[in-house]
């Protein structure tokens, strides 16, 4: 067939432009089953701390090299205890604040004297890794006022949280990111 | 034994306070009015974050597409790279991110509970369109992934097309199983071994760090190794942009078969003139199609056969991450069979020869980014055509006023 003779528009063409709309009506109909799925709400990670058992997870399976998850106080909650049990060892050397004595391996937590008897702890963020240590001795034989969160200023709200696959009781989970902790309080 | 029931029974009382979070110790009298500090929650990042990004990356892929269709600028081209590095790559920190979202879309289809982000949602889509249109554009300047990387392409060599093709069956390997994880709700595959998004952070183990390290170095020699032989994304974009409406042209006219373009290619994407087979060619290529289209069948069984080799690892995993969605051997087998039928395409491919007249980019393996254009000869006369025109109409102003 001579370059004339050719039709201006020949099966090949055909069969492409099919096929072509085909993918482009699949690819619009991914878009409209997306989006009758797709809810406009954001949704963060977050430890839900009445499931949270401190197993260490959280130090250790985050991506980021220093955990998002960091140990958090509810204040109202802590008897201001001077034999604080996060922050000593069960068997400390001798009472003071020396660091074989803390519990806390990066010494995140800081006990100040307020009066006689009650003493204050404040978690130094920038130091916790959140290993829950704390967590657990303060939860074992106090009144659980320290647990974990996952902070937002931190956390980089992957897909997937790489804690909550590995997270032994299901603790974190997905929540509405307009009330974006799960926060212990005076029950 | 009344002391030890007593001591059960107290052992039980304790038990069940730690259950209820009863108070142990009573809240504190302060005499001295002491305040109880606040408790601080730093919020996340707000939602018109969201509605940002899905613009940038609306207004990025139009004006790649552009720059590479209508501007064929490499410059400019290169400069959208570096913005869409800084702003998707490190100033979002790689997420959100199209190539990743894929493992979203598979788990909003597998689980009716998960409600898939709207931005999500659109970073999964946009691309798709516009790869329907305009072609790769979106490889070749948004994608951050593929900037890191072109970044790194200092001495690229060519690898033999035999190679390159079977080398590119682990991005339809890693397609199947990143869907497969994600649908059951193992893993986040592309996420998790994301080669850059250390860099990206910043931050991260040190697994992350000697993964992208190794993938930049490869880069040097091997040009955008992830896209070519890895990317999950690209295995969709590559096979949409077969049927891309517009496409890289090389010459802006006609063709001198100068091959120029083919010597400055770094992904080996340019196809040269084909002309009509020899007969005895032809016959050959006919018995080899023949064979291959009846190997489809037995690759396809051969793929499922490994889906199905491979379950037992998978439900296992599945079953450990979460044991609400376990992975049906049905899935496992469905993922090898699209293996298998991939590796049947490209032997299918291979023997297909389809008269060319000119050196072209072959759409699927083209990357968009640009570089062959200004070594066009065509393209080099067409500039200065457009210059000394351009410097013409200043004359005539300058003349009028």
């Amino acid at each position: 067939m001579s370059e004339a003779n050719k039709p201006s528009y020949n099966r090949r063409d055909f069969l492409r432009h099919g096929v072509w709309g085909a993918c482009l009506a699949g690819v619009a109909g991914t878009g409209a089953i997306l989006a009758s799925k797709s809810r406009r709400q954001k949704y963060v990670w977050q430890v839900d701390p009445y499931k949270c058992i401190a197993c260490n997870n959280c130090a250790t399976f985050c991506v980021l090299q220093e955990s998002a998850v960091k140990c958090i106080h509810a204040y109202a909650m802590c008897g201001y205890c001077d034999l604080c049990t996060g922050y000593y060892r069960p068997e400390p050397k001798a009472l003071d604040t020396a660091a074989e004595n803390q519990l806390c391996p990066r010494g995140a937590i800081k006990r100040t004297y307020v009066e006689d008897p009650y003493f204050e702890y404040t978690i130094d963020e920038t130091k916790c890794n959140g290993c829950g240590k704390c967590v657990k001795g303060c939860g074992s034989f106090g009144n659980g006022s320290l647990f974990l969160q996952i902070r937002h200023d931190r956390c980089v709200n992957c897909n997937q949280c790489a804690i909550a696959t590995a997270c032994p009781t299901g603790a974190i989970r997905r929540i509405s990111a307009d009330n974006p902790y799960l926060l212990k309080d005076r029950q | 034994m009344k002391r030890q029931m007593m001591l059960c029974l107290l052992l039980v009382l304790a038990l069940c306070a730690s259950a209820w979070g009863v108070q142990r110790f009573g809240p504190p009298q302060f005499e001295s009015g002491h305040q109880l500090p606040q408790m601080t929650t730093p919020a996340p990042r707000a939602a018109v974050w969201d509605w940002i990004d899905t613009t940038v990356l609306f207004a990025a892929l139009c004006a790649a597409s552009w720059l590479t269709l209508k501007k064929r600028d490499r410059r400019r081209i290169l400069g959208l790279m570096i913005f869409s590095l800084l702003y998707f790559g490190f100033w979002r920190r790689g997420c959100v991110c199209p190539v990743g979202s894929i493992g979203n879309v598979a788990l909003a289809a597998a689980d009716s509970g998960y409600a898939i982000p709207f931005v999500v949602a659109a970073f999964f889509l946009m691309p798709l369109i516009f790869t329907l249109f305009f072609g790769r554009s979106f490889c070749g300047a948004v994608c951050p992934l593929g900037a890191i990387q072109d970044l790194f392409v200092i001495r690229p060599l060519r690898v033999p097309g035999p190679i390159e093709a079977a080398l590119r069956l682990f991005a339809y390997l890693y397609l199947a199983a990143a869907v497969v994880m994600a649908a059951t709700g193992t893993l986040f595959l592309i996420c998790r071994y994301d080669p850059f998004v250390t860099f990206f952070r910043f931050n991260g183990n040190w697994d992350g760090w000697a993964l992208g390290v190794s993938f930049l170095a490869i880069s040097i020699f091997i040009a955008r190794p992830y896209c070519r032989f890895l990317c999950p994304y690209g295995v969709i974009l590559r096979n949409l942009s077969r049927l891309s409406k517009w496409r890289v042209t090389i010459t802006p006219d006609e063709c001198i078969h100068c091959r120029l373009c083919e010597d400055v290619c770094p992904f080996g994407a340019i196809a040269e003139p084909v002309k009509e087979l020899p007969v005895a060619e032809y016959a050959k290529n006919k018995r080899r199609l023949i064979l291959f289209t009846a190997l489809v069948p037995i690759l396809a069984v051969g793929g499922g056969w490994l889906g199905w080799m491979a379950y037992p690892v998978l439900a296992k995993s599945a079953e450990v991450a979460d044991p609400s969605r376990p992975l049906g051997a049905k899935m496992a087998i469905a993922a090898g069979v699209f293996v298998g039928l991939a590796a049947a395409g490209k032997l299918i491919l291979s023997v297909i020869h389809r008269r060319q007249d000119d050196y072209e980019a072959r759409r699927a393996d083209c990357l968009a980014c640009g570089r062959c254009f200004a070594y066009c000869p065509r393209e080099q006369a067409r500039r200065e055509k457009c210059k000394n025109q351009n410097a013409k109409i200043k004359m005539t102003h300058q003349n009028v006023k």
